[in-house]
């Protein structure tokens, strides 16, 4: 078994942020078994490809707008027929990199995207309280994911 | 200040290795479709496509199994009704005027195309630590230690690996990116005659060979509209480079009117209403010398063709010449030529001509590395030292989109100003204080247009810039989609 666990977004522009900052503290609070990576995707395209190579699972992290009141968790179990819209114009975003990969048979069976509903994205580099205070249960839920496909995930002591 | 050869070359590999796969991304996966018809693809008959790819070509992955094989998973994907990523296409639109075997060629290219891109992009990785935000870069130097008997350092196990990523790529480039970008630019010879645009070039030179940063492996300068007048640009602290670079605001939403040199710049927002003789963007409107300049590979392939750099000229006769034998392959008449290059396909073509022009660079730039660790040298970083006082400095680089600079004041060790001024500014900044048109803008006056609810041929003539303006959301917005559900906790 090979996990990824994908955190996407921009550090730069408050909520957009949440993703890598979920991984941060996944990493902060948690140790994993070597079947589990942990990626800080940042704004990365293409690049997160090679990632993608010979996994079982694959739990990707981000900020999701939903419509629903800010720091909302939503879990989406098969993103791939999730996103299907257009290629942008230089960046290539979280969409077409699964999109490639599929059309590559590239695409392991199980990707869960865990989303949190962002309220402020304008430019700074913290999170707004609603997502901030949101935050440790995402990073939870995703410990709960890990370890309900078999995974061994030991809080560290702090 | 001066920073060790050691991390000149490691930043050069970088450097080489980005640009190499930005360039193959932009051709395959962000503008090919604009040209390509992936739907035709379907109709191909696969037995002329591999006869066809043979004539073009002894790459030997062309051949009628593995064509076949990418036809059958695109008839897959299209049967399916999931199209995926090629879901935004502008299918059977009359402007797409590929045969269907040079669509389905392009189109077995394009997932090939991925493989050679994330390799090449693992020497990123393994330099940089991270891609695309590396983490490696120090002012004064590079944090990769370099030492042959520690496995935690830059060893020559990795050095080789390096190697090996690089060199794979290159057969790649040569015997198809080459290739496909000249047929393809054949095929669409009319488009040499649209997207000229602003015919004043500016590059800055790149890859230093000496720790001052004051000689380089691939040159730079500007070319004030015509070839023959162009005046390099030799060093990082270039007075002819320093001087020239202006923004100006006047047609931009930010507070006041003005034309201002880097240092002296302020950026207010201060967003009014959409004015076409007043303020109609966020971009700044960069000029050099008081005018508008084009940046990018076209630039940067045309500045390097008129300081004589050698490997230019041969990548830039090759890819002509490709160009017109496929041209002559077909029964066409026309012929193209140096003048060409100004336009959309132009820009097209120089880039795949500097993917080439890099390659060479990394090969050399790797191999500059190696004989310099050999003798001895391991130093990576020299420790820079911050003078008190009011300090001005500037850097500049040329990226996969062009001449980027970056511009500081600093004040008894506090930034005072900071302003960069990108690839993307300089062809996307609207009209200058002399309302005179950007590049972009100039360069769609006279596209022709078959259907306007669908204009593909605008996008043929904005990507081939390759415009950076999309890089800052990467959020997943759920209100295009209703058949996926979406559990709130």
């Amino acid at each position: 078994m090979s996990v990824l666990v994908l955190g996407i977004g921009n550090l730069l522009l408050s909520d957009e942020g949440a993703g890598v900052k979920a991984v941060e503290e996944l990493q902060n609070r948690y140790d994993c078994s070597d079947a589990v990576e942990i990626v800080d995707g940042g704004t990365s395209g293409s690049e997160l490809l090679s990632y993608f190579d010979d996994r079982s699972h694959i739990l990707i992290i981000d900020a999701v707008k939903t419509g629903n009141q800010p720091g909302t968790i939503v879990r989406v179990d098969d993103p791939p027929a999730f996103f299907q819209k257009k290629m942008s114009p230089h960046q290539i975003g979280l969409a077409d990199v699964l999109g490639l990969a599929a059309i590559t048979d590239n695409l392991p069976r199980n990707i869960t995207l865990f989303g949190i509903e962002p309220k402020e994205l304008s430019t700074g580099l913290n999170l707004s309280t609603e997502v901030a205070r949101n935050l440790s249960r995402l990073v939870d839920m995703v410990v709960a994911e890990l370890k309900s496909i078999g995974i061994k995930v030991q809080a560290k002591n702090r | 200040m001066e920073v060790p050869l050691n991390a000149q070359y490691i930043r050069n590999i970088i450097t080489g290795a980005q640009g190499v796969q930005d360039h193959i991304v932009h051709f395959y996966q962000l503008s090919a479709l604009d040209w390509v018809d992936i739907v035709s693809a379907l109709k191909a008959d696969v037995k002329a496509t591999a006869s066809l790819a043979s004539k073009l070509s002894s790459w030997p992955d062309n051949g009628f199994n593995e064509l076949k094989a990418t036809q059958e998973r695109l008839k897959t994907f299209v049967g399916s009704g999931q199209l995926g990523v090629f879901s935004s296409g502008y299918w059977g639109h009359p402007a797409m005027k590929l045969p269907p075997e040079v669509n389905l060629l392009a189109a077995h290219h394009f997932l090939q195309a991925l493989e050679y891109q994330r390799n090449i992009n693992k020497v990123v990785a393994i330099l940089g630590s991270k891609t695309p935000h590396i983490q490696n870069l120090a002012v004064g130097g590079v944090a990769n230690p370099i030492n042959p008997d520690s496995q935690s350092t830059l060893t020559v196990e990795r050095l080789y690996y390096i190697k090996t990523l690089i060199d794979q790529v290159g057969d790649f480039i040569h015997n198809v990116h080459m290739v496909d970008v000249a047929a393809v630019g054949a095929l669409y010879a009319d488009w040499t005659t649209y997207g000229k645009g602003v015919t004043n070039y500016l590059s800055v030179p790149t890859m230093p060979l000496d720790p001052a940063g004051t000689k380089f492996a691939l040159p730079g300068g500007y070319i004030p509209g015509d070839i023959s007048k162009f005046k390099p640009i030799t060093s990082f602290n270039d007075e002819y480079f320093k001087n020239n670079v202006k923004e100006s605001i006047k047609h931009s939403w930010y507070k006041g009117d003005w034309d201002r040199h880097p240092y002296e710049e302020e950026t207010v927002p201060d967003y009014s209403k959409y004015d076409e003789k007043g303020k109609y963007s966020w971009v700044k409107s960069p000029t050099f010398e008081g005018e508008h300049a084009q940046v990018g590979p076209l630039a940067n392939v045309l500045c390097m063709y008129a300081s004589g750099h050698k490997a230019t000229q041969k990548y830039t006769k090759i890819m002509l010449d490709t160009a017109n034998s496929v041209l002559s392959l077909v029964g066409s008449k026309a012929r193209v030529n140096i003048n060409s290059l100004h336009s959309t396909i132009g820009r097209i073509a120089a880039r795949a001509v500097r993917t080439a022009v890099l390659h060479d660079e990394l090969v050399n730039q790797w191999q500059l590395l190696v004989d310099n660790i050999g003798k001895g040298d391991t130093t990576t970083f020299n420790p820079p030292v911050f003078p008190k006082g009011e300090q001005r400095g500037y850097g500049f680089h040329e990226a996969p989109r062009g001449v980027l600079s970056h511009w500081v004041v600093i004040q008894d060790g506090k930034i005072k100003n900071y302003q960069c001024v990108v690839p993307s500014t300089w062809n996307a900044g609207p009209r200058d204080g002399k309302d005179a048109l950007g590049p972009y803008e100039a360069s769609l006056v006279g596209n022709p247009i078959a259907d306007p609810d669908k204009p593909l041929e605008v996008l043929r003539t904005v990507h081939s810039f390759d415009p950076c303006l999309a890089c800052a959301i990467h959020m997943v917005d759920t209100n295009n989609k209703e058949i996926v559900k979406v559990r709130a906790f």
